[in-house]
C-alpha cells in the first residue's frame, strides 16, 4: 500500500468536547496502516498534552497517557504552536515528556514533541498529502 | 445570581458576553472547558477585577483534568461539586452561558 503524509490538527482540549479523544483512535488507526503521520496542537488543542492531568473529579477516562504510547507506533512527529503556548501562559516544560526510540540511531530515546512558531506550522502542513481536523 | 461559563474564552465568547452583562452582585463559576479562563494567560485580565473581589470560582475537579492547578490565576476560588451547589442556593437563579 502506498504510503501518505497524513497530519492531524487538534484544536479543542481534552474533556470539553469528544473531537480530542476521536482523533487519537483515528491517529492509531492510521499508524496501523503503516502511514507517515504528524500531529499538530494549536490553540486549545495544547492541553491535551499538558503534563499532570488528572481525571478522577470528573469521572472522564484519563487518556493523556495514551500519547506516551505514540512512539511504539512510530508517531514521533508532534508539532506544538510555540504562539498558542504562549497565549495561554504555557511553556514546553508544562509538557509531557513524549519520547521515541530512534531505530537509526541506535534505539536512542529521543524527545516527539517540537515546539514550532506558526510559519513553520503552515510549511510543515503544505508538505502533507492529508490534513485532518479535529 | 450565579453565572456559569462552560467554554474556553480561547474558542467562544461566552465569558465575555456573560461579563457584559453580569451585575454587581452575581458572581461566575467556571465548569469544563471555562476553567481555562481561570489559569495565568493572556484572557486572564478579563476576569482579574472580579476576582479581586472575590466572585469568580472554578469547579476543582475540571481545573485538575486539565492540569492546570498550579497555574491558577490569583483570587479564584476553587469548589467542588457540593460546593457547586452551595453557590446555587445561595445565589438563587442561575444562568448557564453555554
Amino acid at each position: 500500500m502506498a504510503t501518505k503524509k497524513f497530519i492531524y490538527l487538534n484544536r479543542r482540549s481534552s474533556f470539553g468536547t469528544v473531537y480530542a479523544i476521536e482523533s487519537l483512535e483515528v491517529v492509531l488507526i492510521a499508524a496501523a496502516f503503516e502511514q507517515d503521520v504528524s500531529l499538530a496542537f494549536i490553540d486549545d488543542g495544547v492541553y491535551q498534552i499538558v503534563e499532570g492531568q488528572n481525571a478522577d473529579g470528573i469521572g472522564m477516562k484519563n487518556f493523556s497517557k495514551t500519547f506516551h504510547a505514540l512512539g511504539d507506533y512510530d508517531i514521533n512527529k508532534l508539532y506544538v504552536s510555540a504562539e498558542s503556548l504562549e497565549e495561554r501562559g504555557l511553556s514546553a516544560d508544562d509538557l509531557m515528556p513524549l519520547v521515541y526510540e530512534d531505530e537509526d540511531d541506535d534505539w536512542v530515546e529521543k524527545p516527539s514533541i517540537k515546539v514550532v512558531s506558526n510559519v513553520k506550522l503552515s510549511k510543515i502542513m503544505s508538505e502533507q498529502d492529508v490534513c485532518l481536523s479535529f | 445570581m450565579l453565572h456559569t461559563v462552560n467554554k474556553s474564552s480561547f474558542e467562544r465568547n461566552s465569558l465575555k458576553s456573560c461579563l457584559n452583562t453580569i451585575d454587581d452582585t452575581s458572581v461566575i463559576l467556571l465548569i469544563e472547558d471555562g476553567v481555562i479562563s481561570a489559569a495565568k494567560n493572556t484572557n486572564a485580565s478579563m476576569i482579574a477585577d472580579l476576582a479581586a473581589q472575590g466572585r469568580v470560582y472554578a469547579l476543582q475537579g475540571d481545573v485538575e483534568a486539565r492540569g492546570i492547578s498550579s497555574k491558577l490565576a490569583d483570587n479564584i476560588k476553587l469548589v467542588d461539586y457540593a460546593g457547586f451547589v452551595d453557590l446555587v442556593v445561595e445565589h438563587g437563579t442561575a444562568v448557564s452561558w453555554v
